[in-house]
């Protein structure tokens, strides 16, 4: 069975100025990398070309959506946030593979034709990440729980078991 | 956007390591500089890709075992990020 699922809905529980602050993050980053690149040469530049600045922000919102959820069900929910961040977080350093990827085929390709390297570094990006992804899930080391224990149900394992 | 909608959770973490900023920084770094000057910006980025695998495990760390919350975390992690980004270009000579 597929574990990956999409639910559009969840963007419902995003306030407009949230996107509008990543997007406002995504233009700022991309200007700060220029302007790097043209201070200190393209060597420094290119290191920044994977600066996690869209990731703080996204990781406080993923926190605050939680904690909302939470307390609207009555709860504090300040743990559940942590959590479901620190998961983005895992998820970001299997991604962080799969940039890997899309540099060093953009590093070889990009003076044969721009447009093949860009096309190929981002297919290698994307089929690199969900391997990495489906790698880990299925090494993944998941504690059995002792004889007499609860089933605990925190965010962690119920997102390790989907 | 696409990470939100996804799930699980960490599933959807791929997409915060997405080369969105890349994309549009090489694009504008070959249409200023040529190919040649983006490839070396393509050849640093591995530097950075790693520090960025190591900020992650660094912010996912904070988070499980501290009381810190996400937006001291990851500000926090960047310290990490630096130092071994620029650890790995000196390392491999890029600083030289």
């Amino acid at each position: 069975m597929m574990p990956i699922g999409f639910s559009p809905s969840s963007l419902r529980e995003g306030r407009w100025y949230e996107y509008l602050i990543r997007f406002g993050l995504g233009g700022a980053a991309t200007v700060f990398t220029g302007l790097i690149g043209s201070r200190y040469g393209a060597s420094v530049g290119g290191l920044f070309l994977a600066l996690p600045a869209i990731f703080c922000a996204s990781a406080t919102l993923i926190e605050k959506h939680e904690i909302r959820r939470k307390r609207e069900a009555g709860l504090v929910g300040s743990r559940r946030g942590r959590e479901a961040a620190a998961l983005d977080a895992a998820g970001a350093g299997l991604g962080s593979i799969g940039m890997l990827a899309f540099a060093v085929v953009f590093s070889m390709l990009v003076e044969g034709s721009v447009t093949v390297a860009f096309v190929s570094a981002s297919v290698a990006w994307l089929v690199v990440s969900v391997a990495a992804w489906f790698v880990r899930r299925k090494l993944r080391f998941v504690p059995r729980p002792r004889m007499g224990e609860g089933t605990h149900s925190s965010t962690m394992s119920r997102s390790h078991s989907g | 956007m696409l990470g939100e909608m996804l799930r699980p959770k960490s599933f959807a973490g791929l997409f915060a390591a997405a080369p969105s900023v890349a994309l549009a920084t090489l694009g504008i770094a070959i249409y200023q500089h040529g190919a040649a000057y983006a490839g070396s910006q393509a050849v640093s980025m591995m530097a950075g890709a790693v520090a960025l695998a190591v900020y992650s495990i660094v912010v996912c760390q904070l988070l499980i075992r501290t009381e810190l919350g996400a937006a001291s975390a990851t500000l926090l992690s960047l310290i990490a990020w630096l130092s071994v980004a620029f650890g790995v270009l000196a390392l491999a000579g890029g600083l030289i």
